[in-house]
């Protein structure tokens, strides 16, 4: 099992979605983050006082995934966060020492496999 | 007549919280700057030289350059208000005119090219239509009536409004991501206050503190109210919910409807009016999410339906014991009606042509439309410079002399 970490541009999020979801990445949680990773500074005044904004509005994913699903889900991450000026974002892949599914107590494989793609449980 | 103009120019930047909470949080400041500006670059414009095209001595398509740079405007009595007051009384409904139609643009016109249009538009395209019905024009001598600006305002804003939406194009998230409101206790406090200032806008319509104010005060009141009733019973029919968002949209509906009618109908007609109003804006509203059209904040369903059921209800209900001018249909006088219809198809051709010209014109020397890299930023930070929740974090202060 692998964690997938993915920083993208917010404006792309949606792209990136569709592109899980047509990859069959179901199970994933995002966060607001801000962060700087050598892109341009914004400049805003507000008044007289001028400030360079070094840290830009960024979205993170977290994904955990079989290892089988590792590389379709960073493939859509991408292709669909890609733009190609500095700042679309970094991918981490990590490994991952055990997983629970708080529900039914389920461990690793069975944990990141998506209720869908089991036999329905009840 | 003082506090009446106060109270409409207080709508226009209560359009800008209503139009601001309804965009996403990166085109805020934007979308209420769209308002805010028309307060300055029309306003300007309007004192220099709209007022007199409007206002002036002219044709009956025009008025004149007589009264430009507020020329021979002074203190004397203009009807019963000093003259340079009814300048600034019709220099803010200039003003909300031209920023009304902003909703239909929202979220990807570049700022600069807006500024010239609504500077523009509201001399090329404001003007003559406020000349034809209140300046002495050919709708006002065929006997159109619109009390506080049914078809000078909202239709024409409204015809203005589709065009430009159809010109500048969807937005790139349009029907293909869901774009929500970012903060609809904005939406709410604009539409309250909006109807806070509408009382001065129908109201003073009357131009004095008289029975026809009172009345026109009265059905201000009444007909939103019934249009909200209204709206609230089709949102629970059909959602089982009733909308904060729809709330507030079906005050700003009745508050159109009236508009023309205000002084002319009585309050149980007002009533009447608000309510019938609802459902053609309602249903428009529905319909056009679904299309293609992407009139953001929808201008045309709020102002042009909207504004189309008022001003033809108008020549209906239109009732000459309550305004002393004349009946509408109900009261045999058909003939109303159908000078009613003529005002509205006048104003919507005219005001669709003209904005196509402005805006082509424009066009020629403006990129009209931000790049898809900007909308995607948000307009904001890449028009202003600002944001309109920005956090601090990050923000490293810049010295005067450039250095860090």
């Amino acid at each position: 099992m692998k964690l997938v970490v993915a920083i993208v541009r917010p404006e792309k999020l949606n792209e990136v979605l569709e592109a899980l979801y047509r990859a069959e990445v179901t199970g994933l949680t995002i966060s607001r983050v801000r962060g700087h990773g050598g892109e341009t500074e914004q400049v805003e005044t507000y008044r007289g006082t001028t400030v360079k904004v070094e840290l830009h509005d960024k979205v993170r994913l977290e994904i955990g995934v079989s290892d089988h699903f590792v590389e379709p889900t960073v493939r859509a991450i991408l292709s669909a966060g890609r733009t190609g000026e500095v700042g679309d974002g970094k991918i981490f892949v990590l490994p991952v020492e055990k997983v629970y599914r708080i529900r039914t107590g389920e461990e690793d494989r069975a944990a990141v496999t998506p209720i869908t793609m089991e036999e329905s449980p009840a | 007549m003082l506090i009446a103009t106060a109270m409409v120019l207080v709508m226009t930047p209560a359009l800008g919280f209503f139009y601001g909470g309804l965009v996403r949080a990166k085109n805020t400041l934007n979308t209420m700057m769209m308002s805010f500006v028309a307060l300055g670059f029309v306003g300007i414009a309007w004192a220099l030289i709209g007022y007199s095209l409007a206002f002036s001595e002219g044709s009956g398509l025009l008025g004149s350059f007589r009264n430009t740079f507020l020329n021979g405007v002074r203190l004397e009595s203009h009807g019963t208000i000093p003259h340079i007051l009814f300048v600034a009384y019709q220099g803010t409904f200039a003003i909300i005119t031209a920023a009304l139609i902003s909703g239909a643009i929202v979220e990807r016109m570049r700022f600069g090219p807006y500024l010239t249009f609504v500077t523009l538009w509201s001399i090329v395209v404001y003007a003559p239509i406020a000349h034809w019905v209140w300046g002495g024009g050919w709708l006002g001598k065929l006997g159109a009536l619109d009390f506080a600006g049914g078809t000078v305002v909202h239709i024409n804003a409204a015809a203005a409004a589709l065009v430009i939406a159809l010109v500048l194009g969807t937005r790139k998230d349009y029907a293909r991501q869901a774009i929500i409101p970012q903060n609809v206790p904005f939406t709410l406090l604009g539409a309250g206050l909006l109807w806070f200032g509408w009382f001065g806008f129908n109201g003073g319509s009357a131009f004095g503190a008289n029975a026809s104010a009172a009345l026109a005060f009265a059905n201000t009141m009444f007909a939103p109210s019934a249009t909200l009733v209204v709206w609230s019973l089709l949102d629970l029919m059909r959602t089982r919910k009733t909308t904060a968002v729809g709330a507030a949209t079906a005050i700003v509906v009745g508050l159109v409807a009236i508009t023309p009618a205000a002084g002319f109908v009585s309050p149980l007609s007002a009533i009447a009016i608000g309510g019938i109003a609802a459902a053609p804006s309602y249903f428009a509203l529905l319909w056009r999410a679904r299309s293609r059209v992407d009139d953001s904040l929808d201008v045309v369903s709020a102002h042009g339906v909207g504004g189309m059921v008022g001003a033809l209800l108008t020549g209906v209900l239109a009732e000459k014991s309550w305004n002393g001018v004349g009946d509408g249909a109900l009261f045999g006088n058909m003939r109303q009606l159908g000078i009613q219809a003529i005002a509205i198809v006048a104003t919507i051709a005219y005001s669709a042509v003209a904005t196509f010209v402005v805006v082509k014109v424009i066009a020629l020397g403006f990129n009209l439309r931000a790049s898809v890299k900007e909308e995607g930023i948000g307009l904001d930070v890449t028009q202003h410079g600002e944001e309109a929740y920005s956090r601090g974090e990050g923000a490293i202060l810049v010295h005067a002399d450039g250095g860090i």
